[in-house]
């Protein structure tokens, strides 16, 4: 089976991208599943099962998404393989712009969008810096040069990736997307696996339910402000 | 990082001040990854990345050697081919949405206007994602894309200097909140051209196509709708790196439409043109006809054809004097 993780920020077109791509990949008469990770609610579930794909959907609540994510990921392709997908998408949003979510050797897809201003590309860590394909949404409703300088920008933050323009109502690029997922390696299994990049780090007072604020409540892994 | 040096290139090895002479853009690279250079520029990259804090690196989610060479990839791109000229394109036909060949061969030159018709759904759009993407037989339509006859190097489809077509359409906007000329000097810059004259020249022809003038000083989002389509259409023609534009449905754009089309043809773009707006179509010397996702036929515009345009323009012309008089604020007074 081969496993691909796509991730980018809230609303950036991640699920129309997907529906797209899963539409072009059932005409190949190939088997997908999704694993849509989010925090406290989502409807996807309902669009990927409108497209009669099975998905799994794990909410992260009040642990770190990421954290959660890559403490469930290896489940999630144990239940793939168990149903025989040809081909695993896991979908995460972005939340903190330091998370870290692809894995070593797992085709590593980044979605982001032209409304998010030019300098969103520099503020987003290894989701879009260690991504080996960046999709970029929503070119259809900003001006050419807008699209032309956003895609550069994406290129001084990730000088590796392809990148590639992905219209995520119409589907244009979508199918153009596909070819590329042929290149995913196959994964049986995420044991013994590693990120391409550390997590955010935790552990400190909060983490563990502290609420109240001041000196005395801060302990573990805190950072000051130079104020 | 100390084992990162045997894999490191030379240029790592140069004096701050030295690299960042020889790298105009290095500065903006290293600051955002959150590296001011350091007062001191003769200290090596190397030297002043290796005493930053230990955990800069994780802070900014990227590790040293990692950056090291993502840096190293944007001042030294791979040369895998020369820049590329399009003297022409040529789209040979596959086939339609019922598997019904195409029988076509389509030549497009610098410089040629070429209108597209065909209802919503028809495959205007698939038309375009198979130039974009070079199609080589590997699309749903199995149309082949060759450029200055040959089949382009199949790089070329993620090369973002190298990208065929250009967009413009009635739903894009400005998102950025820019003044024109910062706005087009930021365009210019990403392109690495040299932006001291290019500004004046895109607002100068930006206000020829529009029927009201704005400055440089003017922010883009305050812009009308046909001053906004204006600076995109001469921004289009002079900045972007595109050899083909598209452009879809500009009808309603308040815009001299034909001062538009022509800008384009001088600046030696291949314009393709979706509309049924019929001025605009017989400006085109041909259109293709779309229908049940496959080009149905091509239709040169024919001598009779271009002797209505007279007629039709004259007619535009009548309705622009009209849409003027309500502009100035005087009486609309529709007489011959």
């Amino acid at each position: 089976m081969k496993l691909i993780t796509v991730s980018g920020p809230p609303s950036s077109g991640k699920t129309s991208v997907l529906a797209n791509v899963i539409r072009v990949l059932h005409g190949e008469g190939r088997q997908v599943g999704v694993v849509k990770f989010d925090c406290l609610a989502t409807d996807d579930d309902e669009r990927y099962a409108a497209l009669d794909v099975p998905v799994r959907v794990g909410l992260s609540g009040n642990l770190c998404p990421d954290h959660y994510f890559v403490s469930n990921i290896d489940d999630c392709v144990r239940w793939g393989v168990g149903e025989g997908f040809d081909l695993l998408i896991s979908e995460s949003a972005g939340l903190c712009n330091r998370c870290s979510p692809h894995i070593r050797g797992v085709l590593a897809i980044c979605v982001i969008d032209n409304l998010m201003g030019i300098n969103t590309p520099k503020k987003v860590g290894p989701m879009l810096k260690m991504a080996d394909i960046v999709v970029i949404t929503k070119g259809d409703i900003v001006s050419q040069a807008e699209r032309e300088v956003f895609a550069f920008k994406v290129r001084q933050a990730n000088s590796k990736a392809r990148i590639l323009h992905v219209n995520g109502i119409t589907g244009q690029g979508a199918y153009e997307l596909t070819t590329l997922l042929n290149d995913a390696a196959d994964v049986p299994t995420l044991e013994g696996g590693a990120l391409r990049f550390t997590l955010p780090a935790a552990l400190c007072s909060y983490c563990l339910g502290e609420t109240r604020i001041g000196d005395d409540f801060q302990e573990g892994n805190i950072r000051k402000i130079k104020v | 990082m100390n084992d990162s040096s045997t894999t490191a290139p030379p240029w790592w090895q140069r004096p701050l001040t030295e690299l960042l002479t020889a790298y105009p853009l290095l500065k903006m690279q290293l600051a955002d990854f959150g590296i001011e250079p350091p007062p001191d520029g003769s200290v090596t990259l190397a030297a002043y990345m290796a005493q930053l804090p230990s955990d800069h690196f994780e802070h900014v989610g990227i590790g040293p050697e990692q950056l090291l060479h993502h840096i190293d990839r944007l001042l030294h791109p791979p040369v895998r081919h020369s820049p590329l000229k399009v003297e022409c394109l040529t789209v040979i036909g596959g086939r339609n949405k019922t598997g019904e060949p195409e029988n076509c061969e389509l030549t497009l030159h610098p410089g040629s206007i070429t209108s597209i018709v065909g209802p919503t759904g028809s495959g205007k759009s698939r038309l375009l994602a198979d130039i974009e993407w070079m199609a080589q037989g590997d699309t749903p339509t199995g149309r082949r894309i060759l450029i200055n006859g040959a089949a382009p190097d199949p790089e070329l489809r993620f090369a973002l200097e190298h990208k065929l077509v250009a967009q413009l359409s009635q739903n894009m906007n400005f998102v950025m909140d820019l003044a024109a000329g910062d706005f087009i000097r930021m365009h210019a810059e990403s392109r690495q051209i040299d932006s001291e004259t290019i500004v004046d020249d895109i607002i100068l022809q930006a206000n020829r196509l529009a029927g009201e003038s704005f400055s440089a000083t003017t922010p883009v989002t305050a812009l009308s709708g046909g001053q906004s389509r204006a600076l995109m259409i001469a921004d289009t023609a002079f900045l972007s790196a595109s050899p083909v534009v598209l452009i879809d449905e500009v009808e309603n754009a308040g815009i001299d439409r034909k001062k538009a089309l022509q800008l384009l043809v001088r600046q030696e773009k291949i314009v393709l043109m979706a509309t049924h707006d019929p001025i605009l179509a017989l400006m085109a010397e041909q259109r293709l006809i779309i229908r049940n996702g496959g080009i149905a036929s091509i239709l040169a515009t024919s001598q009779e054809e271009r002797d209505h345009l007279a007629e039709l323009e004259a007619i535009d012309a009548r309705v622009q004097q009209l849409r003027n008089q309500l502009r100035r604020g005087e009486r609309v007074i529709p007489v011959q």
